[in-house]
């Protein structure tokens, strides 16, 4: 065996895969094969259907054996999906797993291209390519690096609660940060959850008080990140902390001072009741808040804009002395070795249609506006009011608002079928109004959602087959007068129809926030086209991203409901506590090396590296790199004017035996 | 005369984070796309060293195609601005060279544009093809010709006699 | 302010009203509007929906002339027209056959075009080039108590909203408001008026007309505004037929540069206000000092 290969005995293996069909399917592999099997060095040259499959691999740890080969080349689908697989064979045959290499002509070759000639000229191109690279691989260990067992959660709704608890059971330490006041995100704001119709704060609101009282979690709340360093294993977390202007370890949550502000009725809109009802500049987001601490609005208090108030909320608090007008914002630092992002969702702006009169028309709510009038803790105490204080004697529900939309959201956002027909039968329940539903296909997948389907029918909630082409108030007969016109074609019926009701609820669509793509530069991590997180792999790692330690889960990696955004939380816990039981995560040894003998000095890769992995070694004069820092990226490789920087298996002659190879046939 | 049996052959160095993804959700999405680009992979546009530029134009390929990550995405923070800025140096050598602009190309590519990679290929291709074989290793023969051919010239023109001891032949 | 002037085959005829009003009130304001030397008809819907090409040479003369002669700003008041001549730029660009037919064609007749001209609607003109604030003072008789429904019909915000929102737009709201009247609220304010299935299948389009002033009288208006010449008429002049099939609704229908005219204080005989077949009630003459 030589570790460089060039003199010797070079003895190389040659797999090309069919892949089913697949590759076969338009890539002669035969071909490619005998033509492969007559370059030099090339021992044995096969092909075979499934070289992924036990036996594929199994052919290849053989090959080694029997046919004492020293280097392995595959021809199959795309390294990203299998290089690992096929590593793993090469050593399972007594070969390090580094004189390997993959040739992708799948993903590259057959799937894309349908001129047989054309595709099987490719794949040889490339085989050839991978022939004469691999000659130069070298033996290479895979690098351990240590996981720090500490966890980071961002976002604390349903899903980051779930991850934070299912790991600090484990025994993991766990920095839940949530940028709002309190956690429970959207969930805390539904009445009841469908299909089982429980109440979402008698679920909700044990685990989060599980979240205040666990000893494994710290929880920060009104707080953000604002700076991530570092990479899987190693992460310097900033979070910057912001003032309440109360002390979180003092504050009991009595709201004496509440009753004692200045203002002696709310006046502003109410963020936790989407601006249906009121608060005080100094107030508690809603009452199962946690933590149980009030803050005040640096915006609309006196004190703190003015510097000039009575101040009766301090008198009120004399006591415990909680309340402190010189809090500062805080930037406090953090070491993890992972990260959650469970940051989910917005609602779609439904003035963005404005044929639906979102704005213009009062009595036009969204679903999660309902949703608080439906609450018993809600603005209105549970009642079902128009503006002017009626109850409704009619409501319509318009689906699809700003989802399945050419013009504005092109995807389905899952939930709002059934989150309509739960409001329906809640509204029907509370008021007894007429209740009608207007769809253009009705989603309910999940346990007990289509039976809830069936009982929406049975309680006499109509459905109208249609999408909604407008809402006016423009009236043509005596009863429409007063009312909400939806003008809408029942395609099940054949006909235009004018349906009057006195309210109507859009049921706005799931949005990925308004600062998703600051966010993920934060973590280093893709959006996908349509703006949700992006996953490693949709089907086989739909909570893993591409960077490694980050994991994503709930609605920020797409619409979906509670169940579903459970078992992501679970699913990304479980992958971190994997890496973080292991101890340590293997990677890649891709890592960059100066060649001393040829380094004369010149510094300029020094200030290149962004991982200040690149010193200068005064005593010798010399570049060293330190390969803990070394991501592998090969930037000073490429800058280094003596070519005296190698980057393992990326290196020069590597490189320039693909280039060779790829054109070698005219 | 163009050779109608001539085809395009450019190579393609892709980034393993973005560009080289995106190829492949091209392939996943089984979109279809003109079969005269080879791809090799690295980890970062930033180790595309100008060399190896050179040598696949040298060894005959007509164009090279560069993709990496979009400015500010890169996974290695800022690996691809690198490349940038040797590759906009390395274009002006070129055209030096005589190779035409169309020849060598930088994409930004993320790993969610597949549908990005083809347009990108199927444009390139029918430039590159609109150009014509680029043939530097066939250039550089020629070249190679009239160098020796001028420096038989030259010589055939100098006077015989060696220069005088002491006498500079050089400034 | 210097713009061409496309009047269109209906401002010198059944439409001349508007022309009547729009003329001075664009000289009280400044604008100075040249009217295009030998402009042809523009084809309106009828033509396009026949052959679209020769539509397109059609139009495109009058672009043409535009071009060459300047101001390449082309006001253009009535909707078809307006519509017409913005559809056939958007087709010249688009559609290579339909550029090859024009081009050949205004080749024999010694003329280029280049795509220079901009086809401006006076609504546009008057918010965003003159100016509110510059229409306020010129206002000495505001129409208060005048309760205005602001009718723009299709042709301006449909296919194409160059100027305005295309499910609410609000030019003429604001411009009626400048002028003191009382703007309604008015849902169907970009509903078909009927077009010309008013004469052609009247119980489809008598109806859409019928609906649209039925509205505005259930909202108490006093008068519609329109820009449409088309529309104009079809609200105007079938009040006695839509009685009889349906039901009165009358509602005198106006164009809003004749309100401007009214608020300017010219007098209504110049507004051609006389040719109305349902009449606007009379305003106070009051005017304000200064």
């Amino acid at each position: 065996m030589n570790s460089n290969g060039n003199n010797g005995d070079l003895r190389i293996g040659f797999y090309i895969c069919h892949c089913g069909h697949n590759i076969a399917g338009v890539v002669d592999c035969p071909a490619v094969a005998q033509h492969i099997a007559k370059l030099p060095g090339v021992v044995v040259s096969r092909d075979y259907k499934y070289m992924c499959s036990d036996p594929g691999q199994e052919l290849i740890a053989q090959d080694i054996r029997e046919h004492r080969l020293n280097r392995v080349v595959v021809a199959s689908c795309s390294p990203l999906l299998h290089e690992h697989t096929f590593r793993n064979a090469v050593a399972a045959g007594g070969l390090n797993p580094f004189f390997f290499q993959m040739v992708n002509i799948r993903e590259h070759d057959s799937w894309v291209h349908t001129d047989v000639g054309a595709a099987t000229a490719k794949a040889k191109a490339l085989a050839q390519a991978a022939i004469r690279r691999v000659r130069f691989h070298r033996a290479l260990e895979m690098t351990r690096v240590p996981i720090h067992p500490d966890v980071l959660v961002v976002g604390g709704g349903i899903t980051g609660i779930h991850a934070a608890l299912t790991m600090a059971n484990g025994g993991k330490k766990v920095f839940l940060v949530e940028r709002e006041p309190s956690i429970g995100g959207h969930m805390a704001k539904f009445d009841k959850t469908f299909p089982t119709l429980d109440c979402a704060a008698c679920i909700l609101t044990p685990k989060m008080s599980a979240v205040r009282a666990h000893e494994n979690i710290t929880l920060w709340t009104y707080s953000d990140v604002v700076k991530v360093e570092g990479y899987v294993g190693n992460y310097t977390v900033t979070v910057r902390r912001k003032p309440r202007y109360v002390k979180e370890d003092l504050c009991v949550g009595c709201q004496e001072c509440i009753a004692a502000c200045v203002f002696k009725e709310p006046k502003f809109p109410d963020e936790f009741n989407v601006g249906l009802g009121k608060r005080k500049p100094i107030y508690i987001p809603f009452p199962q808040a946690v933590p149980q601490v009030v803050l005040v609005d640096p915006e609309r208090c006196i004190q703190v804009r003015t510097g000039k108030c009575k101040q009766t909320c301090l008198e009120a608090c004399a006591d415990r002395q909680a309340l402190d007008f010189t809090q500062k914002e805080q930037l406090v630092e953090i070491k993890v070795g992972n990260i959650i992002l469970a940051t989910g969702f917005k609602l779609f702006d439904a003035k963005r249609i404005p044929q639906y009169g979102y704005g213009l028309y009062p009595n036009v709510v969204t679903s999660l506006e309902l949703e608080r009038l439906v609450t018993s803790s809600g603005p209105t105490g549970g009642e079902i009011v128009l503006k002017d204080g009626r109850h409704p004697k009619s409501v319509g529900f318009i689906l699809c608002v700003g989802s399945r939309d050419m013009k504005t959201n092109r995807w389905c956002s899952r939930t709002c079928c059934m989150h309509s027909m739960k409001l329906a039968q809640l509204v029907r329940e509370h008021t007894g109004a007429d209740a009608t539903v207007f769809y253009m296909d009705i989603r309910a997948p999940g346990k007990g959602c289509e039976e809830f389907y069936d009982k929406s029918l049975k309680e006499g909630i109509q459905f109208v087959r249609g999408r909604v082409a407008e809402v006016t108030d423009w009236a043509l007969a005596p009863e429409e007068e007063g009312k909400l016109v939806i003008r809408v074609e029942d395609t099940l019926a054949g006909f235009v129809r004018r349906i009057p009701v006195d309210m109507i609820v859009l049921a706005v669509g799931m949005e990925p926030h308004a600062d998703a793509q600051e966010v993920r530069r934060l973590f280093n991590m893709s959006c996908g086209t349509e703006g949700w997180f992006l996953e490693k792999h949709p089907k086989l790692a739909p909570v893993s991203t591409f960077t490694d330690g980050v994991f994503i889960a709930g609605c920020c990696q797409g619409p979906k409901d509670i169940p579903d955004s459970i078992a992501q939380a679970g699913a990304a816990a479980a992958e971190a506590m994997a890496l973080i039981d292991k101890g340590y995560i293997e990677q890649e040894p891709n890592t960059a090396n100066v060649m001393e003998e040829h380094c004369s000095g010149c510094k300029s890769c020094i200030p290149l590296c962004p991982f200040t992995a690149i010193s200068f070694d005064a005593p010798s004069q010399k570049a060293r790199i330190n390969e803990a820092l070394c991501k592998g990226c090969g930037t000073c490789v490429a800058a280094c004017p003596s070519g005296s920087i190698r980057q393992n298996l990326f290196e020069d002659e590597e490189i320039f035996g693909e280039i060779e190879g790829v054109l070698a046939d005219a | 005369m163009l050779d109608t049996t001539w085809q395009p052959r450019i190579i393609a160095f892709f980034c393993n984070w973005c560009t080289y993804t995106a190829a492949d959700l091209a392939g996943v999405s089984r979109l279809k796309y003109a079969p005269n680009v080879r791809v090799i992979r690295l980890m970062c546009s930033g180790r595309v060293d100008p060399q190896f530029l050179l040598e696949a134009l040298a060894r005959g390929a007509d164009g090279v195609l560069i993709g990496g990550c979009h400015l500010g995405d890169c996974h290695y923070v800022e690996g691809n601005a690198k490349t940038l800025r040797r590759f906009l140096m390395l274009k002006r050598l070129l055209a030096d060279l005589g190779v035409e602009d169309q020849r060598v190309r930088l994409e930004w590519i993320s790993a969610s544009e597949g549908d990005r990679v083809r347009s990108v290929i199927n444009e390139m291709v029918d430039q590159v093809r609109a150009l014509g074989p680029l043939n530097l290793p066939g250039r550089f023969a020629d070249w190679d010709r009239e160098m020796t051919g001028l420096e038989a010239q030259v010589r055939a023109a100098e006077p015989q006699t060696a220069p005088k001891a002491g006498e500079l032949t050089h400034a | 302010m210097k713009y061409s002037y496309f009047p269109g085959c209906s401002l010198k005829g059944l439409g001349r009203a508007y022309e009547e009003s729009l003329l001075p009130v664009m000289k009280h304001l400044g604008v100075e509007l040249v009217e295009l030397d030998d402009w042809n008809c523009c084809g309106a819907t009828a033509y396009m929906s026949v052959d679209e090409a020769q539509a397109a040479v059609l139009a495109a003369r009058n672009l043409a002339i535009a071009e060459q002669t300047g101001p390449q700003d082309l006001l253009t008041p009535c909707s078809a027209c307006y519509l017409v001549l913005n559809k056939t730029q958007h087709n010249i660009t688009d559609f290579p056959d339909i550029k090859t037919a024009v081009h050949r064609a205004l080749g024999t007749a010694r003329m280029t075009y280049s795509g220079k001209t901009n086809v401006r609607h006076p609504l546009d003109v008057l918010v965003h080039d003159v100016g509110l604030d510059v229409i306020k003072e010129k206002v000495v008789r505001p129409l208060k108590g005048l309760k205005v429904a602001p009718y723009y019909g299709c042709q301006v915000v449909r296919p194409y909203s160059t100027f305005d929102d295309d499910w609410n737009p609000t030019t003429m709201d604001q411009l009626l408001a400048t002028l003191g009247a009382e703007v309604i609220h008015y849902p169907l304010k970009t509903k078909c008026c009927g077009g010309s299935l008013t004469g052609t299948v009247p119980e489809a389009g008598l109806r859409l007309t019928y609906i649209l002033l039925k509205e505005a009288a259930r909202r108490g208006a006093d008068v519609v505004a329109t820009i449409c010449p088309l529309c104009q008429f079809n609200l105007d002049a079938y009040h006695d037929q839509i009685e009889r099939r349906w039901g009165p609704a009358r509602v005198p229908t106006v164009y809003f540069t004749q309100l401007m005219g009214l608020a300017f204080g010219f007098p209504p005989r110049q507004l051609g206000l006389q040719r109305n077949f349902v009449p606007m009630k009379e305003l106070p003459t009051e005017r304000v000092a200064g």
